[in-house]
């Protein structure tokens, strides 16, 4: 008889296949009995890297709370996408207030929550990059000091993409956007400027940090359900692509999230109060211009010709993020890849 | 039990007494010591089953209070002045949610140049944000005002400010009647919302609308204001029932029965103006006051049926529209459409000039002989403002205003008055 070969993993994607776990090592989404928390229908842009991690955040969220949850959005596409009156999407209790007040609004549904004794039902914030960076950092920092019971989340696609991509302390350097535009001497945004939310969270020391990608949906799911396990100040900042404001095609935001991830250009780690306590690998590094070349906010790093000094600069970022973060092992001589995970756990 | 105490005291034990659910604040004279004394009945146990929660910004006071209201929970907030406006937007956007929250506003004047002392200029720049908003005369009707309020609120499901004069009430000690908590619980029924986050009945709140409902949403939220208009007498009657004395209402008359003169009025310095008016009854004119308790809804109707009769209206105001005018006397003179008498706009006290009985005095004379000008700036320092304008006209870099001001007058914080 020959040997046919098993395939383990998903093509490309070294993710495990999920019928081939056991059922409790299953995600979420596989689960017939997920909530659809963000139920289809709604008007995110085709391949909408917030609409996914959102729909993966959300359900995990509802799971692992035993569907006793309640959510505060910040204005954004998120919001805007859901919930055009009155045909909402959100199949959870939900209110959106202001673009920089959630993580407030959130405290309130908590305090109120804790007064009347139902401590069972948890809180979500969440908002984009410019809601969280930005105008709403004073009263997420806010909650984080006060250690609110709320998990706080970030969908961070690096720009106000729902007024038309516009530059927001999350948008990386280089980048072009509606006000960072591709002209001049160092077109796109300036290098130098900018602030990393996660670490700013883990210097408040509050219990739980993490990051994730939606190209890791797995990794995301058990983030959320680590950080419903804890209470107090959670957050979690997920990278999703924009294919709208990144100039990239639909069908390839989880393919740029996971190049992202594999160039070191974002970290995916998690700290508990203040410390790191988990970072995952990167298997096999690549250049930063494989990540960088299929993004047309980028395009202009290599046509009509390549700025080298900007690649050389971003390359230096993610060089740094793998020193700081250690995201990549100095492997043993002759030793395999390690192996993929595959269940969530990293 | 009457209790001789500080107009802050009082609100804050009244405050506690309608059972709120979450307390949030942030410090701004002159509201801090109302915020402070309630801390403190939540830290000692007093105020049981309430959260207090310290928050970073006015701004997230009124978040913090949206959120907590939106799950169901009584919640009161204060500020007063800057914070008032640090925390515009959601002012806005709790009565446009709908959430009864109750905040107490501790009136005081707008910078710059900062000033603590007392006008409505903060309480005037959110008159269009859709709140209820209730002025109180004395401290007994700051500590009444609210135990209506919180009762008003939910049963319109819209927020209200009660508005007091910021250190002329505040911080002035009163005797002041503070029931028990058995009268107000017979008076305010538990908080039971219209809307509220529930996984067991979700719903969304705070969707986008569109042109296709918009419109209807706000006339909607005007249409409670105008029931507003007659669930304020009725709460104030049935408060009069409860609790033995008059407090509310959408406004009070005083000695207007046959005058020709007709003061209007907001807060504390009607004291000053009843007063005024005694003794000008004494010396035969025919001069009575009307105070507005209600400046939203405002109670168009019933201002115009107390002035039909008389000859001239003299709207004495602590707030001033830079490049108009006046603000309560606009709204005054809507309530006169019908009435073709002339209407004086005073503005007075702002940032904390005194209002004193001599001013009020001459001024009452001077518009008894119909001698007043439209825009009157009560105890208005022309020299003060001469010099200026004068060095305006003659050195290009004149400096700063306000300082020029103050090295003019030479003595600095003596002349508050
Ligand atoms: C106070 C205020 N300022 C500005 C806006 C306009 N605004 C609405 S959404 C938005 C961009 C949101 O960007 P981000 O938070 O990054 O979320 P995204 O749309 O990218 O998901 C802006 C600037 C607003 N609604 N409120
Ligand atoms: S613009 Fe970007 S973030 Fe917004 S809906 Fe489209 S893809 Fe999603």
């Amino acid at each position: 008889m020959t040997a046919t070969t098993v395939k383990f993993y998903q093509t490309g994607t070294h993710t495990v296949g999920n019928r081939l776990l056991d059922p409790e090592h299953r995600s979420v989404q596989a689960d017939m009995r997920r909530t659809n928390s963000l139920n289809s229908g709604h008007r995110a842009c085709q391949g909408c890297g917030e609409a996914l991690g959102a729909r993966y955040a959300i359900d995990a969220a509802m799971q692992a709370t035993d569907n006793q949850l309640i959510a505060a959005n910040a204005t954004g596409c998120l919001e805007v996408f859901s919930t055009p009156y009155p045909e909402t999407s959100w199949q959870i209790p939900w209110i959106h207030s202001l673009f920089g007040n959630t993580a407030a609004v959130a405290t309130g549904i908590a305090a109120a929550l804790r007064v009347k004794g139902r401590t069972e039902v948890r809180v979500v914030a969440q908002g984009g990059d410019g809601g969280t960076t930005d105008i709403g950092f004073g009263c997420l920092s806010g909650m984080f000091e006060r250690n609110d019971d709320v998990l706080y989340i970030c969908y961070d696609n690096e720009a106000y993409m729902n007024t038309g991509v516009q530059r927001s302390s999350a948008t990386p350097g280089a980048a072009r956007t509606a006000t960072t535009p591709a002209v001049g001497e160092a077109p796109g945004n300036v290098f130098g400027q900018g602030k990393s939310l996660p670490l700013i969270a883990m210097a408040h020391e509050i219990p739980y940090v993490a990051t994730a990608i939606v190209s890791e949906l797995r990794d995301l799911e058990a983030k959320v359900k680590r950080a419903m396990e804890i209470r107090g100040a959670r957050y979690i900042h997920i990278f999703v692509p924009c294919p709208l404001g990144w100039g990239t095609a639909s069908n390839q935001t989880i393919h740029i999230a996971r190049l992202a991830k594999e160039t070191g250009i974002f970290p995916v780690i998690a700290a508990e109060h203040g410390e790191l306590t988990k970072v995952s690998k990167i298997r096999k590094q690549l250049p930063v211009e494989d990540y960088l070349k299929p993004q047309r906010r980028f395009a202009h790093l290599f046509s009509p010709t390549p700025n080298l000094a900007a690649i050389a600069h971003i390359q230096a970022l993610a060089d740094r993020n793998i020193r700081r973060f250690g995201l990549i092992d100095a492997a043993p001589v002759g030793a395999v890849a390690s192996a993929p995970t595959g269940a969530g756990d990293n | 039990m009457l209790t001789q105490c500080e107009g802050s005291h009082a609100v804050a034990a009244t405050v506690a007494l309608c059972r709120p659910e979450v307390i949030c604040a942030y410090p701004i004279s002159p509201q801090t010591h109302i915020v402070e004394g309630l801390s403190e009945m939540v830290r000692d146990g007093t105020l049981q089953h309430c959260e207090f929660i310290n928050v970073e910004s006015e701004f997230a006071a009124m978040s913090v209070a949206i959120g907590s209201s939106a799950t169901g929970a009584r919640s009161y907030t204060a500020t007063a002045s800057q914070g008032l406006l640090f925390m515009a937007e959601a002012v806005w956007n709790a009565s446009g949610l709908g959430l009864p929250i109750v905040m107490t506003l501790a009136n005081r004047a707008i910078g710059a140049p900062i000033n603590i002392w007392n006008d409505h200029t903060d309480a005037m720049s959110m008159r269009d944000a859709g709140w209820l908003q209730l002025f109180a005369e004395n401290n007994q009707e700051a500590a009444d005002l609210h135990i209506q309020a919180f009762r008003l609120a939910e049963e319109l499901s819209l927020p209200i400010m009660v508005c007091m004069d910021g250190f002329i009430l505040t911080h002035a000690y009163e005797g002041v009647d503070i029931p028990t908590q058995a009268q107000v619980d017979a008076y305010l029924p538990p908080y039971e919302p219209r809307q509220v986050l529930d996984p067991r009945d979700p719903v969304s709140i705070g969707a986008m609308v569109g042109p296709e409902a918009f419109t209807e949403v706000r006339y909607l939220a005007h249409a409670k204001q105008m029931q507003a208009l007659e669930l304020i007498p009725q709460l104030a009657e049935e408060f009069q029932a409860q609790f033995g004395r008059a407090s509310g209402g959408l406004i009070r008359t005083y000695r207007t029965e046959d005058a020709q003169t007709v003061v209007v009025a907001l807060g504390s310095v009607l004291g000053t103006i009843k007063d005024t008016i005694d003794d000008l009854r004494e010396e035969g004119h025919k001069i009575g006051v009307l105070g507005i308790t209600s400046f939203r809804p405002f109670p168009t109707a019933a201002i115009g049926e107390a002035v039909r009769y008389c000859e001239r209206v003299v709207v004495v105001e602590k707030s001033f529209a830079v490049g108009v005018g006046g603000i309560v006397s606009r709204d005054v003179r809507t309530a006169m459409r019908e009435h073709p008498h002339p209407i004086y706009a005073v503005i007075a006290g702002l940032g904390g000039r005194a209002i004193t009985k001599d001013s009020l005095h001459q001024l009452f004379l001077t518009a008894m002989d119909d001698k007043l000008e439209a825009l009157t700036f009560l105890d208005l320092d022309w020299n003060a403002v001469n010099r200026e304008l004068e060095r305006e006209r003659t050195t290009r870099r004149s400096g700063p205003i306000a300082e020029n001001l103050l090295r003019d007058l030479g003595v600095v914080a003596a002349r508050v008055g």
